[in-house]
């Protein structure tokens, strides 16, 4: 696997992969983003810095990201909603995953595409039934793969990316989350 | 009179009764007893100390139900096989300790039972930067010097459970499978068996026939049919050449290391017990148990994802098989390849349970063990307390584990493997023992080199 196919550097990833074996604490990572609401339900985030490896890091730019609800929440629809952004979170990771495993065990991928399709009962939210759960019931995800590989081959990938995928394992089990005012 | 002070005499008057012996062993179950057929056929003299009684855990730590997961005809040990009338059966857990009993007397192995060891520790701690001279080995009143210490003390002696377990509301019992005996112990109500190895699917099928309701909370695990292509599955993995893999040559040894036990049970009908047995059964299955929060069990979303890793990997496990059979001309000898029904996923989907309802009376951690080094006073253990080691071979000159998972190749996980192991390391513990001892004081009297074996 000395030539590189899908374009991710799989031979740095598993260097730092025994590196950080032996020093945990620079494995240590903070990812941050602020908000700023705006009107209505329309909130503005932005992303840029984060720190790991012992300092302070930063993304080459920063990212501006708009959340709104839809028109027919009676709202501005001035970016997408929250809970979208959870599906944008779960494809990148996934798909990410599905190219570091086929690099590593050296499949050539044409084209990795996938639908996302979270079913949300709005009930929760809306307080019209306590029965109903505010997030998501469930999600499913649909990848259409092209890769010199056998159908089992290209399972295995998918399976192996969620095995490692940080987004598929924040959104499957139960995270501890504190929420407070400064 | 005493020149030294009073710590010196005290030293002098202990090393009066220090017994010495070229090798000790720790623990007498197979792997120890093995260990001992193979230095007593170098006339390596050794002691094999046994906290219990030979072959304890399988007496003690089993429950009552328990069988061997390898079939009888390939339950063999250095000289040592399975004689009744029944190859294909899987030795219960009683049949077992006489197995071993008989193994041990047949090896005359010198076993020391009830015997305890509190502390091994190098000779000269520290000031020999490694080369050490021997180990000191304390086990109550006793204080046995040697060159060699073989810790053969087993890779399950105490259950890991995980750190929530404190969170479980304390109306709930809670128990391992080390304090399970039979599933009319427990309490009346639902089970949640935690872990779906061998063990967690034998327990969560044997406490459903007995009527209680049960859900098995599903990690990463290891599918496997009990026969394939009409022969027993371990009958592949053995004839196949799968457990004549090396630690040396497998890629991620750590994981092959921690694989969960394989769901198979050992029983007269021979019958597979997989999720989907365990779900036609009644069993709920419910994903990876991964926090209690306001007394419910908090269970993974992910649970179709270890289906599908369990699923794939049996493929490719079955594929090597039927290339195996293909190339080596034996087809005509088995049935026609099968490829196993998909794990089903369950229509609906245990993501909570209410620990506080009622509805769960017991939780039985079936979560895996860990071994117990606590006496262990030789640097030889990593960050986790887990053995470190190269084939059995530590960094401690002389200091050897053997009766590990995937040890020396991924057969040292079965009874079976314990043969080529423990002749290995023996072969590798008789050469350390044939180099030149340190002497004991830093008065370098030349002595001569490769002076053999001591106490011979």
């Amino acid at each position: 696997m000395a030539t590189v196919t899908n374009g991710v550097n799989v031979q740095a990833l598993l260097e730092a992969r025994d590196a950080l074996k032996a020093s945990p604490e620079a494995a240590q990572f903070t990812w941050r983003a602020s908000s700023k609401w705006n009107e209505g339900v329309h909130t503005t985030i932005k992303v840029q810095g984060f720190s790991g490896l012992g300092a302070e890091q930063s993304h080459q730019e920063e990212s501006v990201f708009q959340a709104d609800h839809p028109e027919v929440l009676a709202a501005t629809d001035n970016g997408i909603t929250p809970i979208e952004y959870l599906l944008v979170g779960l494809a990148s990771c996934l798909s990410a995953g599905v190219a570091s495993v086929a690099e590593n065990r050296g499949i050539k991928l044409r084209s990795v595409e996938a639908t996302l399709e979270g079913s949300h009962d709005i009930r929760g939210i809306l307080g019209a039934d306590s029965d109903v759960r505010n997030g998501f019931n469930d999600i499913k995800v649909t990848f259409h793969i092209d890769a010199d590989a056998s159908a089992q081959e290209i399972e295995a990938l998918v399976a192996q990316s969620q095995k490692r995928s940080a987004v598929f394992d924040a959104i499957t089990n139960p995270t501890d989350v504190t929420v407070e005012v400064a | 009179m005493c020149r030294y002070g009073s710590t010196n005499c005290e030293r002098r008057r202990r090393e009066a009764t220090i017994e010495r012996f070229t090798v000790v062993v720790i623990g007498a179950g197979h792997a120890g007893l093995a260990a001992s057929h193979f230095l007593s056929q170098r006339s390596i003299d050794h002691v094999v100390l046994e906290r219990g009684e030979v072959a304890n855990s399988w007496r003690r730590e089993r429950w009552d139900s328990f069988r061997l997961l390898t079939p009888n005809w390939l339950s063999r040990l250095p000289g040592w096989s399975y004689s009744g009338d029944d190859p294909d059966g899987y030795m219960a857990g009683c049949e077992l300790v006489s197995f071993i009993e008989g193994f041990a007397k047949a090896a005359r192995a010198p076993v020391r039972t009830g015997v305890n060891v509190t502390s091994v520790r190098r000779a000269r701690p520290g000031a020999d930067g490694g080369n050490s001279a021997g180990y000191r080995v304390l086990a109550g009143e006793t204080e046995i010097a040697c060159r060699a210490v073989i810790i053969a003390s087993g890779a399950c002696n105490l259950p890991s459970v995980p750190a929530f377990a404190s969170a479980v509301p304390g109306a709930v019992t809670q128990l391992t499978s080390f304090d399970y005996r039979s599933a009319g112990d427990l309490p009346d109500g639902g089970v949640l068996v935690v872990g779906a190895s061998a063990t967690g699917a034998q327990l969560a099928a044997e406490i459903r026939r007995s009527g209680r309701p049960v859900t098995l909370s599903v990690g990463e695990h290891v599918r496997m049919p009990r026969l394939y292509r009409g022969r027993d599955i371990l009958w592949w993995m053995d004839a196949a050449g799968v457990w004549d893999q090396r630690y040396d040559e497998i890629e991620d040894l750590d994981r092959a290391r921690r694989l969960p036990s394989p769901q198979l049970v050992g029983s007269p009908s021979r019958e597979t017990l997989d999720l989907n047995a365990l779900a036609s059964a009644g069993v709920e299955l419910a994903g990876r148990w991964a926090a209690v929060r306001d007394g419910r069990a908090l269970f993974s979303g992910g649970l179709r994802n270890v289906f599908s890793l369990a699923d794939l990997k049996l493929e490719r496990l079955l594929g090597t098989f039927d290339d195996w059979a293909r190339d080596t001309g034996r087809d005509a000898g088995l049935g026609p390849p099968e490829r196993l029904e998909p794990t089903r996923v369950p229509d609906a989907k245990r993501l909570q349970l209410d620990l506080r309802s009622g509805s769960v009376r017991t939780v039985l951690w079936a979560t895996g063990f860990r071994p117990d080094y606590r006496w262990l006073d030789v640097p030889v253990l990593d960050d986790k307390g887990r053995a470190r080691h190269s084939g059995g071979v530590t960094e401690s000159p002389g200091l050897y584990f053997l009766g590990l998972p995937v040890l020396r190749r991924r057969r040292s996980t079965f009874l079976c493997g314990i043969e080529s192991d423990a002749g290995e390391v023996v072969e590798h513990l008789a050469a350390h023992l044939t180099r030149p001892v340190p002497p004991a004081r830093p008065v370098p009297p030349a002595r001569p080199a490769g002076s053999g074996l001591d106490g011979t």
